[in-house]
């Protein structure tokens, strides 16, 4: 058996196995695999966060139709959008959203350090080690800004050791104990324990883990060289008693896996990382289906019971996620291979219903985040790639345009994959606003409904194009027929416009604004 | 199609109807305006949620003062003493209470306010900070908690063609829906002197029809196959989104954001500033029937030069806020609308060797107007001799009030019941609020 038959095929077979059973199981229809184009503009949204151009769709089409969608997805794991899109996705679970301390948090070069870790193909488990671990100067060594993103505002340099326990928790773990910080757990929400023996979770559970980053600090004579641990007493009031406790370091569970029992951030990190620490493992596949589906196996993304029930997939991709050495190309290669990832979002005969969805009986319609939006639309009015290849101009214009824009249109924070309603105001900033208005006013330089409008050889080939560049599929014949007939018999500036019309008309549309 | 139309009760869609096509309605702003306000002066005084006659309020004008103002050279003056620097304080209509010199307007104002000098918090950084005071929830990385302006709309129905929750200038933090989602965020604009943004067709009449035709009866009807048997309700919501984005475009209402028909001598009361317009922008938009306005003066982060800056920002806020109040009182609109103004924190008693004030979250002022709130009323004092022992920054403070407290009693002079518990999206069952009324603000 090749690596990748071991490493992709195999448990991407066995996903399937167990999905198809539960859809059985509740006697559901499957989706039958839909179109190649479909499955491509998927892998996309997933792995750069934009649809396709139609210069990528038409080098697709020279791909043997058997090996389309693995050769795109290798193509796009070798490119540098990928990387950077993973890595920013990835950073805000690291690090959130907000500014952060000013002086001590460099996001940019934060988030450059993951990109090249990903692009690279460092093991996921230590680029996690890295950080947990880290010391020194943020500029210098950019894991370290993990831990100085925590940092507040007169806290005299220490890491906020809640805040870094919490985003341990949630990002590398799977699991929200941030609730424990003040109380036990009261609702039942927290497990912690082993499979056979759980136990609830308490707020001492979670500051003998807070407490691996009480003594990390930028701070006295050292100052200069970064981020160090200081011997510190951890001491905290738990709910209830009069006087505070010195809390030491410690895991909140499967504590044999903790091998240094030093206390250490070494330590921890080794811990976490463990392969036999299925929750590392989890909460990492969870979060990269997230990003491929639209939406996670277990929502939310972060919330993961230790010690289950869990959904069928989730197992047996963790499992082959650490036997892979925590490779993320060969993650997303799996989740790409599977019949799950590949059917359709619509049935032929039933109407789908969300019990179809939530079984991926068919592949989940899920809204854009509006940093995807931004980036498919400025994709889509180009007829070229934008890629790092691109001219300054088209790179800085992606940039800028998209920062903008997904500010306008609301962007989500942390909470990426949570089911969001389309709001008046985001309608408003596709149908009438600057962004898309500039992208297809009659512009042959720049824009693509401008350059179809000259350059298509009828107006049968100017829909079919505009539909491949916006939609990323044919037009069917209704379509067709009703689209050229609106274009019919407009000439040069007015056919420009006419086109321009129909992207209008395709960008502001559910099918584009929504992944399916 | 409207803004929770499905929500709507017989009575009001009855009253709404009349409105519309009454000869009230036609002829632009001005007259629909009156027409509204007459319309909701015959439901006055309101009935509260026990159906009890009351005094609730039932819209919200947020002035937010980004960047922490001190509260030592706006409403909480000590002069003469080590804290004071070099302002100077002058009287008030409230007998014997004093506020900085550098708000005269103001003072004459201020016996419609309740004046809160005691406010404390746990938040020293902007953004947890404005997070804090917006929602009244410390930040919680699990969750993002709606700002009160949310909640006042989710908790409320209306048959409006125009958002009912608007943040005026483009906060760096602007009010967001939080947990009950994207819908109740608040609709950003910017000064209102400049057009309404994204409302305007980007193309003639005739080339619109043919998109908005060509999107629904091709493109989204070709989608629609094969999915779920009602996309729209069920899923995406996507087409009615659009439905009413078109109806907002060709509203009449929109004209409430239109300033430029209030006459010359009101713009000049509340001042030339992009602020002052959003100030008044705001008493046409609740007036219309809006609940929630946001409206942001930002510039107040003086850790240099502290008296300078806040004395320049006084100068803007001053006007606008002290014509506000007036115009709402003679609007009719006092009793109706709360008025908060405040920032996410004051500032430190010591001034710094560069001359400015740091960020102060335990002793800082807010003040309130409108609705069932007592007038006339100034709440809590600071020390002049703060002590400099961390651990007991609270005894500087005479009757604090908790930002929490203080989203209770705003919620409860909204009428809405903050007991309630909500379902977050994380299945976690969460009250609106954990505070408890201060009655001493209440009339």
């Amino acid at each position: 058996m090749t690596p990748w038959q071991e490493n992709v095929l195999l448990p991407a077979r066995q996903i399937d196995q167990q999905i198809a059973a539960e859809i059985d199981r509740v006697g559901l229809t499957q989706a039958d695999t839909a179109d190649w184009r479909t499955i491509c503009r998927r892998i996309s949204l997933g792995l750069v966060g934009n649809s396709l151009s139609l210069e990528e769709l038409r080098a697709i089409e020279q791909i043997d139709s058997e090996h389309r969608v693995e050769w795109w997805t290798d193509y796009l794991l070798a490119d540098s959008r990928w990387s950077h899109y993973f890595s920013e996705r990835f950073s805000r679970a690291f690090v959130g959203t907000n500014e952060g301390p000013f002086l001590l948090f460099r996001r940019r070069i934060f988030q450059l350090w993951i990109a090249d870790e990903f692009r690279k193909g460092t093991p996921y488990d230590q680029i996690v080690q890295r950080m947990l671990a880290a010391e020194g100067l943020w500029t210098d060594k950019p894991e370290v800004n993990f831990l100085t993103s925590t940092i507040k505002n007169g806290s005299d340099g220490r890491v906020d050791e809640a805040v870094a326990a919490g985003r341990t928790s949630r990002a590398f773990l799977g699991m929200r104990i941030d609730c424990m910080q003040c109380h036990d757990d009261v609702l039942g929400n927290v497990s912690l324990g082993e499979p056979g023996a759980p136990k609830t979770g308490t707020q001492l559970d979670f500051h003998q883990l807070a407490a691996y980053f009480s003594g990390a600090r930028v701070a006295g004579p050292n100052a200069l060289a970064g981020l160090r641990d200081e011997s510190h007493s951890y001491q905290v009031q738990l709910l209830g008693d009069e006087d505070e406790t010195e809390v030491k370091p410690s895991v909140p569970y499967s504590k044999s896996l903790d091998i240094r029992k030093d206390g250490s951030r070494e330590a921890l990190a080794a811990w976490v990382t463990s392969p036999e620490n299925k929750a590392f493992s989890r909460a990492t596949v969870n979060r990269v289906w997230a990003l491929l589906f639209g939406k996670p196996l277990i929502d939310p993304v972060d919330d993961i019971p230790l010690n289950g029930p869990f959904p069928p997939a989730l197992e047996t991709l963790a499992d082959a996620f650490a036997a892979s050495h925590f490779n993320l190309r060969d993650l997303v290669k799996t989740i790409v291979s599977t019949h799950t990832f590949r059917r359709d979002s619509r049935l032929e005969e039933l109407p789908v219903t969300a019990e179809h969805e939530s079984t991926w009986a068919t592949f989940p319609l899920t809204q854009l985040r509006p940093d995807q939006v931004a980036a498919s639309l400025n994709q889509a009015c180009r007829l070229q790639m934008i890629d790092d290849d691109s001219s300054i101009f088209s790179q800085l214009e992606r940039s800028f345009t998209r920062n903008d824009f997904t500010k306008e249109y609301g962007d989500r924070g942390e909470d990426e994959f949570k089911a969001q309603n389309v709001t008046v105001p985001q309608r408003l900033i596709v149908m009438n606003g600057k962004y898309l208005r500039d992208r297809i006013d009659d512009n042959p330089i720049a824009n693509a409904s401008s350059q179809i409008g000259f350059l298509a050889i009828d107006d049968e080939h100017a829909v079919v194009a505009a539909y491949l560049a916006t939609l990323n599929r044919l037009p069917t014949e209704t379509e067709r027929t009703a689209m050229v007939d609106e274009l019919a018999g407009l000439r040069r500036s007015a056919r420009s416009k006419g086109v321009g019309d129909l992207f209008w008309i395709l960008l502001n549309s559910t099918e584009f604004l929504w992944n399916h | 199609m409207t803004y929770n139309s499905e929500c709507e009760s017989w009575h009001r869609m009855q009253r709404r109807q009349w409105l519309s096509h009454s000869m009230l309605s036609i002829g632009g702003l001005g007259l629909t305006a009156i027409a509204e306000s007459l319309a909701r002066a015959s439901e006055s005084p309101r009935e509260d949620r026990r159906g009890q006659k009351s005094r609730k309020a039932r819209s919200l004008i947020v002035l937010w003062l980004q960047g922490g103002p001190s509260q030592l050279d706006t409403f909480d003056p000590h002069v003469g003493t080590l804290i004071g620097g070099d302002v100077q304080s002058i009287r008030t209509s409230i007998p014997e209470i004093e506020i900085s010199d550098s708000l005269p307007l103001t003072a004459e104002q201020l016996h419609l306010t309740t004046l809160v000098r005691s406010l404390v918090s746990k938040e020293g950084d902007h953004e947890r900070a404005t997070y804090q005071l917006k929602t009244g929830w410390r930040p919680d990385p699990t969750i993002v908690h709606p700002s009160l302006g949310a909640i006042l709309c989710h908790q409320t129905e209306d048959n409006l063609e125009i958002p009912r929750h608007i943040s005026i200038l483009n906060a760096q933090w602007p009010a967001r829906g939080g947990y009950l989602g994207g819908q109740y965020d608040a609709f950003q604009v910017d000064d209102p002197n400049n057009r309404l943004p994204n409302l305007r067709r980007p193309t003639s009449e005739p080339r619109m029809r043919v998109r908005i035709d060509g999107l629904k009866n091709v493109v989204e009807r070709e989608f629609a196959r094969g999915r779920f048997q009602d996309l729209d309700i069920l899923k995406t919501q996507h087409e009615s989104a659009t439905a009413k984005a078109l109806q907002m475009m060709d509203s009449q209402q929109v004209a409430a954001f239109d300033i430029s028909q209030e006459p010359e001598s009101k713009h000049e009361r509340f001042g030339n500033s992009s602020f002052g317009r959003g100030c008044l922008a705001a008493i046409r938009l609740i007036e219309q029937g809006v609940r929630c306005v946001e409206i942001q003066l930002s510039g107040w982060d003086s850790h240099v030069n502290n008296q300078e800056t806040q004395s320049e920002r006084c100068v803007i806020l001053d006007k606008a806020l002290s014509a506000l109040l007036q115009e709402l009182k003679d609007r009719e609109l006092l009793d109706s609308t709360i008025v908060v103004c405040g920032g996410e924190f004051g500032r430190s008693p010591n001034i710094n060797g560069v001359g400015g004030r740091d960020h102060w979250q335990h002793g800082f002022s807010t003040l309130l107007a409108g609705g069932p709130l007592r007038r006339g009323y100034v709440h809590g004092a600071t020390a002049s001799k703060p002590t400099s022992d961390p651990a007991k920054r609270l005894d500087d403070v005479r009757q604090p009030i908790t930002v929490q407290d203080l989203h209770a009693t705003l919620l409860d002079s909204l009428d809405i019941d903050f007991s309630q518990e909500l379902k977050t999206p994380i299945g976690r069952p969460l009250l609106i609020s954990e505070g408890r009324v201060v009655r001493e603000l209440l009339g």
